[in-house]
């Protein structure tokens, strides 16, 4: 499919093509991604300086971690990106119904996700693992915090993708003009591949610590 | 750089930016990235009074070796706000969001930046950011200091520190916005022959800085994050009680903050170079290194963080390996130095009040620069660290440098941005003021911080006192300097002359507009033919003879 | 240098760290004479109008560029060496010298010497010896500051910095707390007191502890329980601390530390932080319950042990 056969409405005013704004709005999301990296990797070297500092509380906290949920949850979020790029290519053949069927089944994974990510939570706290309850070992106190947040902040921009989903998937429902605006799709795919990998990189890191011992 | 002519009946018939709308909401709901730049104008000089008001209370209170006008508890909330304020309110968006703004798709021939609602958007945040640290600092303030020590800020503080950290968290999303539209914008949108090689050293000095915005913010915005959900959830994570680690946030806070210094002045930078080129008539000298030292500076600068903590126990390994790199990353900087120096070489110059302020920003530039390296010397580092030494370093930086070239560029492109032209004499007059002003205020602190003068004392012993209230009176100058343009710059919008469309005889399509420019910028994008700063071009009889002949 | 109003050179690196800051300084004015030099005489040479000749066309040079980029990194190498050293000199402790642990506070200093002598805001010691100061916060971040001595560290809570002076000019210095720390930062303010070795020595017999640091680390040892689990009459299975101070330390994760003090109060108080192979997580925290006196008593203890034998009968019942 060649983007000559697609036709495009007209840029808006600063841009001379529209081949132009695409570009730019595409490259603008690669920047916006590298910003999340940074946002992430941050609280990664947390996670480093202190796994290193306490690994036998690490370990004892991540073995309180449901491996089968965050197998499950993993496997929810890869068919989900399978979803997308379903939804990414449906857009590039013009077929709208099934690009929104595929953006709200996309949603769908990302909205068990959460679910299952809440309940595991909710395991976790009442089970006394939250870290202001002061009844675990410091370096356990320390790994949930990060978990916590690590997961929590995973959450708020799995929710914050779910929602663009809907919503881009309802205004094309609608009517609203649709070959000239499936870059917004593939941006989105963007967003949202990057959420996963994100998950990519947490699983390890928080489920499978000293689990091979 | 310029190619198109001077602009056309067709265009002189468009309404200037200014005048196309007058209504309330023409301003702010605008996707104009010049009404943009004013909006943000206003704001940040609004909080730079803010910020000004906490330091003159400041020095106001150490004319006393002991507290007399505001206890110290006042005090610790005065210097907080006046960190807090200058850093994330004023110094970090000035150039950027006022100047980078207004001028980057005016010296690109573009029409507006790639993401103009975004744009909008980023001012907005901004302003939310802004009312929470403002809404803090009426509640009373926090105490921690803008640089947010654990375990103090996390644990023991009692003042409002999630507010203004949330403050700053939000302002810091504006930020963000802006480097990803300028990179975007440069990289997408020049005018067809504006090669990288062509641009005005601005923009590669805004290209740079937006590296960094990038880069660097968000490690700021998880770092404020962890402090707040510390502080709210009793969430442990720097806690030392809980065997959480005080030294990783400064990790963290520092490697963002030292390169957010180089947000700072990078945009200074580039503002010298556009300045010192007009007012000599010459290229700059060496163009390919003066754009390159503007990239070195943003990647060495992530590489130095490590130099705000040789005392605090990082390992002396670490230490010596950041003091290297310290040293390392002045070399950009002394190469503009020296780049801009020989652009005066067989130049004819000028002073008018923009190069008075840019004379100004090398002289005290230079001098921040290089009482950096004697804070970049491990063992001076150890006598040094966090005494009055390293405020005058950095406020000769800041102010010397970083304030004085955002004044240069106000009068540089205040024809353009306004269409009137301020007057003159009081201008100068001015510049002078605060050069002197500014000299007298922070000098006597390098002398004090040598002595042992620790920073953040509103009790200090009578030992100091003799410079501290040489200092406070330099600093009524340096007040009395700075109300000056504010009064002339308004007078000028009133009762000064029509500006011309460039009185300034000045290279660069943003000259090629009308003053003040159309919303439009540009009826026809321009191409771009010859390089940049060709004032041989523009200043040859050549020229005079074919405008003679045009009009 | 003492017609400026800087501290006196009190310690036995003062001078030094002044001359590397008066030859840098002095470097720099030469430089920005230079530079400044330059630029005035271009402004005045070059001013519009004036007829001086204008005809070099060529705005740039790679070997001019070159030159004043290698020229000013060669030099600043050479102070880079220097500075670097003396840092390395100044926060290296020699392995012998008077001890004193200083302990931070919201607001105020805390010394105590080896003795048992305790002083709050000041410390008196004799000049011509080497002191080593372990230091360390009860609450938030401090630092220990003295300018006459061009010294100082902070004082971060959860951890001990070491570094060490030698007073050579008698007299009283201030000590500041140099990281803002709440409201009375600026009256953390304390002073040293050098003295003459026959003053010291009337000054340290005037004050009369108790006991020293050693016999309150060993009182304290058995009194919150230490000894249940780490005497070699023990039943619980704890690594012995005889001889242990200085060696190197295997750990459950594979890694070696030294036996440090850092590592003996992180055993003390976040026992889980890195427990030595082939014993269990079972020991207590002592978190909240010791003050950081107490954790500096019993260190200093353990210390004590260091060139005691390991007893051989706990070597072969260990299980």
């Amino acid at each position: 499919m060649t983007t000559e056969e697609v036709p495009l409405a007209p840029p808006e005013e600063q841009f001379v093509t529209a081949q132009q704004q695409r570009h730019a709005a595409t490259f603008g999301m690669w920047i916006f991604l590298a910003t999340e990296v940074l946002f992430f990797g941050g609280l990664l070297v947390v996670y480093s300086a202190y796994r290193i500092w306490y690994p036998n509380d690490f370990a004892i906290g991540s073995r309180h971690l449901d491996i089968v949920l965050g197998t499950l949850n993993t496997a929810i979020l890869l068919t989900s990106s399978f979803l997308m790029a379903g939804a990414i290519t449906a857009a590039r053949l013009l077929d709208r119904r099934t690009t929104c069927l595929l953006l709200f089944l996309t949603a769908g994974c990302g909205a068990a996700f959460l679910t299952v990510k809440g309940y595991e939570w909710h395991t976790a706290i009442s089970n006394g693992f939250w870290p202001a309850s002061g009844t675990q070992p410091h370096g356990v106190d320390l790994f949930y915090s990060l978990y916590f947040v690590m997961t929590g902040l995973h959450g708020l921009h799995l929710l914050i993708g779910i929602s663009l989903l809907v919503a881009t998937s309802i205004r094309f429902l609608r009517g609203v003009s649709f070959s000239p605006n499936q870059n917004q799709i593939t941006l989105l795919g963007l967003y949202w591949h990057f959420v996963d990998i994100v998950w990519i990189f947490l699983f390890p890191l928080l489920y499978f610590i000293g689990r091979s011992s | 750089m310029i190619t198109s002519a001077p602009p056309s009946p067709r265009e002189r018939l468009q309404p200037s930016y200014l005048s196309d709308g007058t209504t309330l909401g023409s301003w702010l709901f605008t996707r104009d990235h010049k009404r943009i730049a004013l909006l943000y104008l206003f704001s940040i000089t609004t909080f730079f009074l803010v910020g000004g008001t906490a330091a003159i209370l400041m020095r106001l209170e150490l004319l006393s070796p002991t507290p007399y006008l505001v206890t110290s508890e006042t005090y610790n909330r005065l210097f907080t706000l006046h960190g807090v304020i200058m850093v994330w309110f004023f110094l970090i968006p000035a150039i950027p969001n006022v100047f980078g703004n207004f001028l980057l798709p005016l010296m690109i021939g573009a029409r507006d930046l790639a993401f103009p609602r975004l744009n909008l958007a980023s001012w907005y945040i901004f302003m939310a950011g802004a009312a929470l640290v403002l809404y803090s600092i009426l509640e009373g303030g926090a105490d921690t200091g803008w640089t947010f020590y654990t375990p103090y800020s996390s644990t023991y503080s009692n003042g409002y520190v999630v507010a203004m950290a949330s403050g700053i968290f939000i302002a810091g999303f504006s930020t963000i916005i802006t480097g990803l539209n300028f990179i975007v914008t440069i990289h997408t949108m020049r005018a067809p022959g504006l090669r990288w090689f062509r641009l005005p050293l601005f923009v590669w000095s805004l290209y740079s800085t937006s590296i960094i915005m990038v880069l660097a913010t968000p490690v700021l915005a998880i770092t404020l994050l962890l402090i707040c959900l510390e502080r709210l959830g009793g969430i442990p994570i720097f806690n030392p009680n809980f065997g959480g680690d005080p030294l990783l946030f400064q990790h963290l806070f520092w490697f963002y903050s030292h390169p957010a210094v180089y947000i700072m002045i990078l945009p200074g930078m580039g503002v010298v170079s556009e300045i010192v080129t007009c007012f000599s008539r010459r290229r700059i000298f060496g163009y390919t290194f003066v754009a390159y030292s503007s990239l070195a500076i943003a990647f060495l600068g992530f590489l130095v963080w490590g130099h705000h903590m040789f005392v605090s126990g990082q390992s002396i390994y670490s230490g010596m390996i950041f003091s290297l790199l310290s040293f390392l990353v002045s070399i950009p900087s002394a190469v503009k130095v020296f780049n801009w120096t020989a652009t005066f070489y067989q130049g004819r110059i000028r002073f008018d009040t923009p190069l008075l302020y840019i004379l100004g920003f090398i002289g005290l530039f230079t001098i921040g620069g290089l009482t950096g390296l004697v804070l970049a010397s491990l063992a001076l580092d150890i006598h040094l660290h966090d005494t009055y030494f390293v405020i005058a370093h950095f406020h000769y930086i800041m102010v010397g440098g970083m304030v004085m070239a955002y004044f240069a560029a106000l009068h540089f492109w205040w024809p353009k941005i306004t269409g009137k032209i301020y007057p003159e004499w009081p201008a100068r007059i001015a510049a002078v003021t605060i050069f002197i002003g500014f000299n007298l205020t922070f000098f006597p602190q390098f002398l004090l911080g040598y002595m042992g003068m620790p920073r953040r004392y509103p009790y200090y012993p009578p030992e100091f006192h003799f410079l501290n209230v040489c200092s406070t009176c330099g600093a009524a100058v340096l007040g009395l300097g700075y109300l000056l343009p504010a009064l002339y710059l308004t007078y000028s919008l009133f009762f000064g002359p029509k500006a011309s469309d460039n009185p300034w005889r000045a290279t660069g399509l943003e000259w090629q507009t009308t003053s003040p420019p159309p919303t439009r910028n540009f009826l026809e994008i321009p191409v771009v033919t010859r390089e940049a700063y060709d004032y041989d071009y523009i200043d040859s009889p050549l020229l005079a003879d074919k405008e003679a002949h045009d009009d | 240098m003492n017609w400026l109003p800087f501290p006196p050179e009190a310690s036995s690196y003062s001078g030094r760290v002044d001359t590397i800051f008066f030859s840098l300084l002095a470097l720099c004015f030469v430089v920005a004479l230079g530079v400044f030099g330059l630029i005035l005489f271009f402004c005045v040479r070059y001013r519009e109008g004036s007829s001086a000749p204008r005809s070099a066309k060529r705005p740039h040079s790679a070997p001019i560029e070159v030159t004043w980029m290698v020229i000013p990194m060669i030099i600043f190498l050479v102070v880079f060496v220097f500075a670097g050293k003396e840092y390395a000199y100044m926060y290296s402790p020699p392995s012998t010298g008077t001890e004193i642990d200083v302990v931070g506070k919201q607001w105020m200093w805390k010394m105590l010497h080896a003795d048992g002598q305790r002083e709050i805001d000041q410390l008196h010691i004799p000049i011509n010896q080497d002191i080593i100061i372990t230091l360390t916060s009860e609450d938030v971040i401090h630092s220990f500051y003295i300018p006459a001595f061009r010294i100082k560290h902070d004082a971060v809570p959860g951890s001990y910095s070491r570094f060490w002076f030698r007073a050579v000019k008698a007299g009283t210095y201030h000590i500041f707390c140099a990281q803002y720390c709440g409201m009375n930062h600026s009256q953390m303010i304390g002073e040293v007191v050098a003295m003459a070795p026959n003053d010291y020595a009337k000054w340290e017999e005037q004050g009369h502890p108790a006991s020293d640091m050693v016999q309150s680390g060993e009182t304290l040892f058995h009194q919150v329980g230490c000894s249940g689990c780490h005497a070699p009459t023990a039943t619980i299975h704890a690594p012995l601390l005889e001889g242990l101070y200085g060696k190197p330390v295997a750990l459950q994760d594979g890694t070696i530390v030294t036996a440090d003090r850092q590592y003996l109060r992180d055993s003390i108080l976040l026992p889980n932080k890195q427990i030595a192979a082939g014993f269990a997580p079972v020991m207590p925290t002592y978190q909240g319950q010791l003050t950081e006196e107490q954790v500096n008593e019993l260190v200093a203890y353990i210390i004590s042990m260091r060139n005691a034998q390991t007893p051989v009968e706990q070597r072969n019942t260990a299980p």
